[in-house]
């Protein structure tokens, strides 16, 4: 294994510094922890937030527009929310996003002499949490991806190990708690800022002990303009869809009408868009409101008001799906003590059910989960003390790390995993529009490649980080669809093609977990709803 | 992806080599970074948004841009004024007001939905 050159203590250590992790580095450090934050990228550029910019569910209190947003999705997420998580999310929420203003000084837009909060532009808000947490004293080391967490002998996570690839050296900190605040995963579709977001902490918990919920809700696709990583949609409300030939693709749309984008793309592989309704005085506010929109239009030369261009769908699996770690009480707590989970790494179905979080609800859960799970690691640390420093630490990493077998890996891991998760995670017809005579073989194939990852694969220490995103995009797409062949209903965005109606006898979570053998357990039976939907 | 480094305007601070999520860059000789990875650009423009200089160019596209190609010739993106353009919209920059100030989008209504055409068409 990698000699440690770098050794490093810590109250709390976070891993990942998108929203979650800064929000959760920030409040720790206020309730006087001293505070660790590891990213494998750049804390303030790092995550699709910081490259996107998000829209945010930010609602004045009062309890008619409160009860109106959190009635806005239920149906559409099949109805697993938890109302009380989505009061605590609005409550915290609208707190954070005044002190954005009041403390961070972020500039929000004034509109009718009141600051606008329902949105942050991606660069200004990271970059300003990173100078904010820098004030609150929180130590940074940015291109240092985590690579395993660290347990004492009772199975507690007591630290993190990893390595400074602009260094070439390895790195261990101590410390008495954990926040995995990794993002979600995207495999690697170059969705934009999505490419850092591979699901590792959700195979670091898995190690420890953890479980994951909602992981069949990962099969979120993005419109994006063909051959490029803009995928920002919520202006293809404004479009119309065409097919290749120029002749309208009836019932396409952005929202409650992509799976006939994914079918005519399968099909034909092209479809064609033109935003076409929007008014002269709506295309000149889409600019200020989503610069980054246009990036791709004005490059390419393409006017899309009034040219028809090719669109296609980018696999955001549980960025802008809601699967992830399970976490177990008010602190974002993972089942493993000493382990906490925030952002998109942790579950959203408390408060997005089996629908996206995109366009609101996943920034504003990124800030309250980070907020949480940084309160509740720092109090778990001062509960812990100085006994902490004399624990004995153990790797917990697996798969990459610690091969089971006595032979190395026959072939490039990389690539092999490279080469499976194209062929059978990315495809729309796999992972999209779902039939159980196509999930299981592609999930055959993707245990017969764990199995013999498990078994051979390893890397030099700077090969390692890679090695281990590659096992944890296989180990995530494992859950994703061991969870989706358990759905046997139609919910939310997790459709079954032979399923294509609701059963209220599954009107339950489902929790997934095992790295080398999977299980997964229904939660128990929630409340009955009324008007039960599917989501498109 | 990125394609353009314009060394003439590069003032070799380093920062995109530190901001880029996805380690593409090395410091070269005399300190002009150099792309030393371009596959693993995640093409997230965040380098460009970050350079002081207005050196870099990130091409939309998810592939490199062909040999041939307008988006990697630095004095075709000077003269189109795409070359620091995302900065420029950002308002970040000496002298600049900050983007965030005026984003502000169109109120967005229930999607639309793509209508059968017409009987007969
Ligand atoms: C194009 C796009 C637009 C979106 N728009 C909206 C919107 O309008 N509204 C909304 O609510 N949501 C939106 N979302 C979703 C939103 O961006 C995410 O929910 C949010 O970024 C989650 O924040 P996070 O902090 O959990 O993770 P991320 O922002 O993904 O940050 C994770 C961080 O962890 C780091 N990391 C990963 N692995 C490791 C490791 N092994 N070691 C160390 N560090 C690691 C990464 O480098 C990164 O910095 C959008 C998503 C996309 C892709
Ligand atoms: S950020 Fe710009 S000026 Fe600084 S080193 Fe990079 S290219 Fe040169
Ligand atoms: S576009 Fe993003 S990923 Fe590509 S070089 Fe620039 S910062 Fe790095």
């Amino acid at each position: 294994m990698t000699t440690t050159a770098l050794d490093l203590t810590a109250d709390v250590v976070i891993v990942g510094g998108g929203p979650a992790g800064t929000w959760a580095a920030l409040t720790a450090a206020a309730a006087g922890a001293d505070v660790l934050l590891l990213d494998k990228g750049y804390c303030g550029t790092s995550g699709p937030t910081a490259s996107g910019g998000t829209g945010v569910w930010y609602v004045q209190p009062g309890p008619a527009a409160r009860e109106k947003a959190m009635a806005s999705r239920e149906a559409l997420g099949g109805h697993l929310q938890d109302r009380r998580w989505m009061a605590r999310v609005l409550d915290q929420t609208y707190e954070n996003m005044n002190r954005l203003e009041a403390e961070a000084r972020y500039p929000f837009p004034v509109v009718d002499g009141v600051a606008h909060k329902r949105g942050l532009q991606g660069p200004e808000y990271m970059r300003r949490m990173r100078s904010w947490i820098k004030r609150a004293g929180v130590r940074v080391l940015d291109h240092s991806p985590v690579t395993e967490l660290l347990v004492d002998p009772a199975g507690t996570v007591a630290g993190v190990r990893g390595h400074r690839r602009q260094h070439d050296t390895g790195y261990r900190v101590r410390a008495s708690a954990a926040v995995l605040a990794t993002g979600g995963c995207a495999f690697l579709s170059k969705a934009l800022g999505c490419d850092v977001a591979t699901g590792d902490g959700a195979l670091y918990a898995a190690e420890a002990g953890a479980a994951m919920s909602g992981m069949e809700f990962s099969n979120s696709y993005a419109i994006a303009p063909a051959f490029t990583s803009v995928t920002k949609t919520a202006y293809y409300g404004f479009a119309t869809f065409f097919h290749g030939d120029g002749t309208p693709l009836a019932g396409a749309g952005s929202q409650g009408g992509r799976s006939v984008i994914a079918q005519e793309l399968l099909r034909t592989g092209t479809v064609l868009c033109q935003i076409d309704h929007a008014t002269p005085e709506q295309q000149a506010l889409m600019r200020s409101g989503q610069p980054n929109f246009f990036l791709t239009f004005d490059r390419l030369g393409i006017n899309p008001f009034t040219d028809k261009f090719p669109v296609t769908l980018l696999l955001e699996g549980t960025v802008r799906g809601t699967g992830g770690i399970q976490i177990v009480d008010d602190d974002c707590a993972t089942t493993v003590p000493g382990l906490y989970a925030a952002g998109d790494a942790a579950t959203r179905e408390l408060i997005c059910g089996g629908f996206t979080g995109g366009g609101s609800h996943n920034s504003a859960w990124a800030m309250s989960s980070g907020t949480w799970a940084g309160g509740g690691a720092a109090r778990f640390a001062a509960a812990l003390g100085s006994s902490a420093v004399k624990r004995r630490l153990t790797g917990a990493g697996g798969v990459a790390v610690r091969p089971t077998g006595s032979r190395p890996f026959d072939g490039d891991p990389w690539a092999e995993a490279q080469d499976v998760l194209r062929r059978q995670v990315h495809p729309y017809d796999k992972n999209y529009l779902r039939h159980g005579d196509r999930l299981r073989p592609a999930l055959s194939e993707l245990d017969e490649l764990w199995q013999r990852l498990r078994a051979g694969a390893s890397a030099d220490p700077a090969g390692t980080p890679r090695l281990r995103q590659a096992a944890a995009m296989v180990a995530h797409a494992r859950w994703m669809y061991t969870s989706a062949l358990a759905r046997t209903e139609s919910r939310g965005m997790a459709r079954r093609q032979e399923f294509p109606g609701l059963d209220p006898a599954q009107h339950r979570r489902l929790t997934v977990g095992g790295l080398d053998e999977l299980w997964v357990r229904p939660e128990s039976l929630l409340a009955p709803r009324p008007e039960l939907a599917v989501a498109s | 992806m990125i394609e353009v480094v314009s060394a003439s305007r590069c003032v070799t601070c380093d920062v995109c080599i530190a901001v880029c999520p996805t380690n593409v860059f090395d410091r070269g000789a005399g300190g002009v970074p150099v792309i030393a990875r371009q596959n693993d650009c995640q093409t997230c423009f965040m380098c460009e948004a970050h350079c002081p200089a207005d050196a870099l160019f990130v091409a939309p596209l998810t592939h490199p841009a062909p040999p041939d190609s307008p988006l990697r010739d630095e004095d075709h993106v000077t003269d189109t004024g795409l070359l620091g353009s995302y900065r420029k919209e950002l308002g970040w920059g000496r002298g600049r007001k900050s983007g965030a100030r005026t984003a502000v989008g169109p109120e967005l209504g229930r999607a639309r939905i793509t209508p059968a055409p017409a009987q007969g068409e």
